[in-house]
């Protein structure tokens, strides 16, 4: 049975819905804390945008010679809403022609796409981190100011906190869905 | 306590947990639902938390620091009010806000700098100014003690040194600073009160010459010049010895020797780089500015032996007497200036990481702790082992003409990571030193002999300075730490933007320092005194004698008040006493003329103030102390009965403490007349 079967074509509308939430929430957020930060500052990463308390975040990089971080930087904000768009797309193709392999393939665009974010947002952070001004007030050598791609990290008087947000979680949430139905699709043909 | 990694890893252990599911669970869709369900449940509670901040008060604090009512605090703390201009007496360890100094603002309040009697205090060789921005205090001493004599304020942006009478707690002295750019590094004292410090902040071309803002222009024509204000030591009355010209950098702080040191003063200092703008950067460069000791004793000795020039200057020097009740201001025409290319071997550079803040001193005068503001390290300089390093030439070069001591040479140890952004130190007198540390936001106890950190407690938050009772002494107190901090945010009820900012009180009695209270200031508290009670209350002026009463303007009793007018200036010699105003009702004064009321205050009782004020008049009121007597100026823009009232709770009948003067159109014909009690007042001729 080449198929998709009906729990199949279900999920595929579930994972449109989750990819779409990315439009109204932000996918990824980094927490800053210091003491003289008690109530925190945040940053919220977009499909097309950064938002929360950026402006504070770059007053406070100036000092060890990171650069700005500005919105029109990245090019991904452009490429990714419509990278998600297309895979939407896909996606209702997949639900009209109903065979198991558009759905593995389409799960595979899901795979590719993911894991190229996540090399290119670690990328971005490793920049930001390293690539820092000479002449900043503050150099202690040997220090670097990456954020974790996932987790906590402590950098000076920062401790840093970064994870996905709602749409993030959405967006695992597709994955998980996308990577479980391919399973109990590919065990169910076998059975079969 | 949960940390934030913790948490996430509390986190990240339910995601797998989740995918496991995923992957291995038979009957999947059935429970797809549970598994979508608790990952927006996940989602919605955005996931992990930072942890927040917390005080931590403990064990006993509250009974630490009750003082009950009616009882006194054990120390009085004299701390400065930065951007009010002020200075602020609070009882520790009670917190207990006892009184403002006015210093270097108008006062409305009590009309300190509005009076006519006080307006001379604030007057500069640019005019009268009327603000200032107060930083650092310093009490006098008398072998390395304070002494509760005197308390010496520095005005940081027009560059001032203020002096304050301990025992009836207000301003007698300005002293205008020559030469100078802005006076931050000051007022620091010398062990017997020998001289008062005034350190230049910003370098500028001396004589209040113009220059090109270049950097050219800077290496070129840009000085800076440490003032020594000598103190006479009966009357307290300062005056510039003579000043020292450095090459262009920026005096930040400094602290004078004692013991062993006594006889040397230490400066730290920044943009030695010498750049004129974006110092952010700019004076940040370097990896090591200076720490800049001057031997004053030998700069004594070249000043009698006559190798100081004299330079022509203006500065003035404002004196308030307690007899006249009257500041009066004196122009001062020259300083002696000292420059160390012509009178060799009494300055010397210290390296000293990263533009140092901090330069403090310990109470046993051997040891000059720096604080590099962007250092990762604390060096402790060792006064033997400068002295000796000077007497042996260690030197690693010279920086304009002056000799620069090799760092290791002049270097007692290093205090290895021991926060982030450390400004400033004291000293607990048991070998102790504590430092702040703005970035890392926290105190640090550590032993000046092996340089080990003993403790660490947050401050809320981001700490300036920070003040141990008696810390820059010779004997510290010892038994609490202030911090004065720059930021509150979420500290006290919020009251808008512009937040209160606070002090928070440690005992250092322990091993371990215990946070006790929190309590917020005036202005911005910079630096800070304090000193045993004991040493001063009971010298406190409770009245002024009347007798002794030696105004101009003086009515000695009811029988001696009267209006005289010459010209069109008018002047009403006024009393008060509990509960009236002598003349309570005045007549004859007109659009324009300029009424002069001076205002004394006959009683001869402990806290018994009159105030005055009159309808309209745009000027602040008067706040008359017992004996006392002070004099507002008023001009009537309109004709009309001006209301006239004591605005201090006097007496029961204090709200009857009132009276009415009548002004009349110019030219009017309206008689000059006066009284209290009579319904019609006799009239009497104008002069």
């Amino acid at each position: 049975m080449k198929k998709l079967s009906t729990p199949g074509r279900i999920s595929t509308v579930i994972v449109i819905g989750c990819i779409i939430t990315l439009a109204f929430f932000p996918m990824w957020r980094i927490d800053l804390a210091a003491p003289q930060y008690p109530e925190g500052i945040m940053m919220e990463i977009w499909v097309n945008d950064v938002k929360g308390d950026v402006d504070i975040i770059n007053g406070l990089n100036h000092y060890i010679g990171m650069k700005s971080i500005h919105k029109e930087d990245f090019k991904e904000f452009v490429y990714l809403p419509i990278a998600l768009s297309v895979f939407c797309v896909l996606g209702i193709i997949v639900l009209l022609v109903r065979r198991k392999s558009w759905y593995y393939a389409w799960t595979g665009v899901f795979l590719a796409m993911a894991g190229l974010s996540m090399y290119d947002f670690w990328k971005w952070e490793y920049d930001y981190g390293h690539n820092l001004d000479p002449t900043a007030p503050i150099k202690v050598p040997g220090m670097a100011y990456q954020p974790p791609l996932i987790g906590y990290k402590k950098m000076l008087n920062f401790e840093a906190l970064s994870q996905p947000d709602i749409g993030g979680w959405f967006f695992i949430l597709a994955g998980a869905i996308l990577v479980g139905v391919s399973i109990y699709e590919w065990k169910k043909s076998k059975i079969v | 306590m949960l940390k934030p990694g913790a948490f996430w890893n509390l986190c990240a252990t339910m995601t797998e947990l989740n995918n496991i599911k995923i992957i291995t669970h038979k009957y999947f869709m059935k429970n797809l639902s549970i598994v979508a369900l608790s990952l927006v449940a996940l989602a919605a509670t955005q996931g992990c938390k930072m942890k927040s901040t917390e005080s931590a008060v403990s064990g006993d604090a509250a009974s630490k620091v009750y003082v009950a009512p009616g009882k006194y605090d054990e120390f009085y703390t004299f701390v400065s009010g930065g951007f009010s201009g002020q200075v602020s007496v609070y009882g520790i360890p009670s917190g207990r806000l006892l009184k403002v100094i006015p210093v270097f603002s108008q006062n409305p309040e009590n009309g300190y700098g509005y009076n006519e009697e006080t307006k001379p205090m604030l007057q500069t060789t640019h005019g009268f100014i009327p603000w200032d921005d107060q930083h650092h205090l310093a009490l006098s001493q008398t072998n390395g003690e304070h002494d509760g004599r005197w308390l010496f304020a520095n005005a940081n942006n027009s560059p001032r040194v203020a002096r304050i009478d301990l025992k009836s707690f207000t301003t007698e002295e300005v002293l205008e600073i020559p030469n100078s750019g802005g006076n931050h590094s000051s007022p620091f004292i010398t062990e017997n009160t020998e001289y008062v410090i005034a350190g230049t902040r910003f370098a500028i071309p001396i004589g209040n010459a113009e220059a090109s803002l270049s950097n050219e222009s800077f290496k070129a024509n840009f000085k800076s010049t440490v003032s020594f204000i000598g103190v006479n030591q009966e009357s307290g009355h300062m005056g510039i010895s003579f000043q020292v010209i450095l090459p262009g950098m920026d005096l930040d702080l400094s602290r004078a020797g004692k013991g062993p040191s006594h006889g040397w003063f230490f400066f730290s200092t920044y943009n030695t780089e010498q750049a004129s703008t974006l110092l952010e950067v700019n004076a940040s460069q370097k990896d090591k500015d200076f720490i800049v000791a001057i031997n004053w004793k030998k700069a004594e000795e070249y000043v009698k032996a006559g190798k100081a020039k004299k330079m022509a200057t203006e500065y003035y020097h404002n004196t308030l007497n307690h007899e006249t009740h009257m500041a009066t201001s004196e122009i001062i025409k020259e300083v002696l200036t000292l420059d160390p290319n012509e009178s060799k071997d009494f300055v010397y550079l210290i390296p000293c990481p990263k533009s140092p803040h901090g330069c403090d001193v310990d109470p046993t005068g051997e040891y000059i702790v720096g604080s590099g503001k962007l250092a990762a390290l604390i060096p402790v300089f060792s006064f033997k082992k400068i002295t000796d390093a000077i007497a042996a030439k260690t030197f690693e070069g010279e920086y304009y003409g002056i000799p620069v001591i090799k760092y290791e040479a002049a270097l007692h140890g290093e205090v290895k990571k021991p926060g982030l952004g450390p400004l400033h130190t004291e000293f607990d007198g048991k070998g102790n030193a504590y430092t702040s540390f703005f970035v890392s936001s926290e105190i640090v106890k550590w032993s000046i002999k092996d340089l080990k950190i003993l403790d660490r407690v947050p401050t809320y938050y981001s700490i300036g300075h920070l003040m141990v009772p008696g810390g820059d002494t010779k004997k510290p107190y010892g038994k609490y730490v202030i911090a004065y901090n720059k930021i509150t945010k979420d500290r006290y009820l919020p009251t808008g933007p512009e937040l209160a900012q606070s002090a928070q009180l440690y005992s250092i009695e322990g091993d371990k320092m215990q946070l006790l209270l929190d309590f917020p200031t005036i202005g911005e508290p910079h630096y800070a005194q304090g000193i045993l009670a004991s040493k001063i209350k009971d010298q406190n002026v409770k009245i002024y004698d009347i007798n002794k009463n030696k105004h101009p303007y003086v009515s000695m009793g009811e029988k001696a008040t009267k209006v005289t007018r010459v010209g069109n200036r008018v002047d009403v010699y006024m009393t008060a006493i509990r509960s009236h105003l002598t003349p309570d009702n005045i007549e004859g004064v007109q659009v324009g003329d300029e009424v002069y009321f001076h205002v004394t205050n006959l009683e001869q009782d402990w806290d018994v103030p009159h105030g005055f004020a009159v309808k309209h008049a745009d000027n602040a009121e008067l706040l008359v102390m017992p004996g006392e007597t002070a004099t507002l100026k008023f001009v009537p823009k309109k004709s009309g009965v001006y209301p006239f009232y004591c605005t201090d709770f006097c007496s029961a009948l204090h709200q009857e403490m009132q009276g009415y003067l009548r002004v009349s159109p110019k030219g009017t014909a309206t008689p000059l007349k006066w009284g209290t009690g009579k319904t019609d007042p006799e009239p009497v001729a104008a002069k």
